[in-house]
């Protein structure tokens, strides 16, 4: 290739010399890895739909799992999980409006755009914990079957979710945790449940009310539920109480549910809190004037485009986690 | 980076005065589809789970396709490849959608299959 670049390279432009794709090596380079990123995400979300095909008619109905709203008592699906999302297309928002007046080289309007993205990132991040915390601490408690299944429990009159410790029939006695100092010194109890399943089993008998639901989604894509005398059947191939979740059980159903769900959100906020990391040492950099010695603004960009892909993968955790 | 923005939306329906200008009335279109989203998600038409189309429901199919209008938003102008030369664009945005398109294609057919095999076939898994 001819070395020499002319300013008209028209028919030279991959000659060298120039930017034949109109763009700065780091703003390339900040696309390179968003796009490999993008495939991660990608894979992941893939990995789900694998595993909810294979499963699809016991998947967990995302409407009864996530109800729950800060400060308010009652049965609110998605409307936190929205306004999350709004918060993110907030934030983003104003990054966009921070990159704008970093063009016209407006260092104060740079700054107070920038600070408000922290700030909308940073709610985010902590909502996120929020929810995170409420699935693990769970809602109804359930019981666990011999091949892993979770049967949950409903009123029969009003058709509502009966929580363990409605009905359980407290049996007195003092069973301790198995602690390493306590008992054998290489085994371990895990947390125990706050009621048995003895406990359960017994307040389920005593109380006609109480119906058992499957996993199982019928044709109206509602979770079957069982007469009392299935229920009463079914209750004997309980094997454990199950409260809450964690990466092994899962009171809310299959327990590939609750382990994705940490996975991808988990990897997810991980991406948002590196963001806010990323904005935190650029906005500080704002501040001292570093970009407005350089001439230009181009860093606010660069960090602006990481920024939206959290917001762009957000946007589809939302929809395939928590509406489809 | 620092050059003229392109101002029109919905190819050229509507264009705004200024860049800031584009950028409160995509904020205001993603909202409004976020809005509709999550009111179909909390309402659930009849209509619409009832009825299936390439056998999804019509209301996955919807929650899809405007998840995929939002990401084009976001990514045309929040992260300006509106602006951005042809190449570079289709380069950021037709690599991933392939390779998604392909692994999904694979998986999901792989999924089917295993659910198949365990309705029809001789494993007990849900008891």
């Amino acid at each position: 290739m001819d070395s020499t670049v002319t300013a008209g390279a028209e028919e030279n432009v991959w000659g060298g010399g120039n930017r034949p794709l109109g763009a700065s090596y780091g703003k390339l380079m900040m696309w390179f890895f968003l796009v490999s990123d993008a495939l991660t995400f990608s894979g992941f979300l893939a990995a789900y739909g694998f595993s909810r095909f294979k499963f699809i008619e016991t998947w967990p109905i995302a409407d009864e799992v996530f109800t729950h709203v800060p400060f308010f008592h009652g049965n609110f699906p998605m409307y936190y999980v929205a306004f999350m999302t709004f918060v993110l297309i907030m934030s983003s928002v104003t990054m966009v409006l921070a990159v704008d007046a970093g063009h016209k080289m407006k260092k104060n309007a740079v700054i107070w755009y920038m600070f408000a993205t922290i700030i909308g990132g940073a709610i985010f991040v902590g909502s996120q914990a929020w929810e995170w915390a409420t699935f693990i601490n769970g809602d109804y408690g359930a019981v666990e079957t011999k091949g892993g299944r979770i049967l949950q429990f409903v009123k029969a009159d009003t058709g509502e979710r009966a929580s363990i410790s409605d009905f359980a029939i407290e049996i007195p006695g003092d069973r301790e945790l198995h602690e390493k100092k306590n008992g054998i010194w290489y085994y371990e109890e895990g947390t125990r449940t706050s009621l048995s399943l003895e406990e359960v089993t017994k307040g389920f008998k005593a109380d006609s009310n109480i119906l058992i639901r499957t996993e199982l989604l019928d044709e109206e894509g509602e979770k079957t539920l069982l007469s009392r005398e299935q229920s009463l059947e079914k209750l004997k191939s309980a094997t454990m109480v199950v409260e809450g979740a964690n990466l092994v059980q899962n009171e809310y159903g299959s327990r590939l549910f609750a382990d994705f769900f940490f996975f991808i959100t988990g990897f997810h906020g991980f991406h948002v809190f590196s963001g806010v990391m990323i904005n935190l040492i650029i906005f500080f950099n704002v501040v001292i004037g570093t970009y407005e010695k350089r001439g230009h603004y181009e860093m606010v960009e660069k960090v602006g485009l990481y920024w939206h892909f959290v917001d762009l993968v957000w946007v589809f955790v939302f929809t395939f986690f928590y509406l489809v | 980076m620092a050059h003229e923005h392109k101002l029109e939306i919905f190819r050229g329906l509507v264009k705004f005065k200024s860049n800031t200008q584009k950028i409160w009335g995509v904020l205001a279109f993603l909202t409004l589809i976020t809005v509709v989203e999550v009111a179909l998600g909390i309402i659930k038409p009849k209509s619409l789970t009832g009825t299936y189309f390439l056998g999804m429901k019509v209301l996955n199919w919807i929650f899809i396709i405007l998840t995929l209008v939002k990401a084009y938003y976001i990514a045309w102008d929040f992260m300006h490849l509106r602006d951005e030369k042809t190449a570079l664009r289709r380069a950021i945005v037709w690599t991933p959608i392939f390779l998604v398109m392909y692994l999904v294609f694979i998986l999901l057919v792989e999924a089917d299959y295993i659910y198949n095999i365990y309705k029809d076939g001789f494993v007990t898994w849900n008891f």
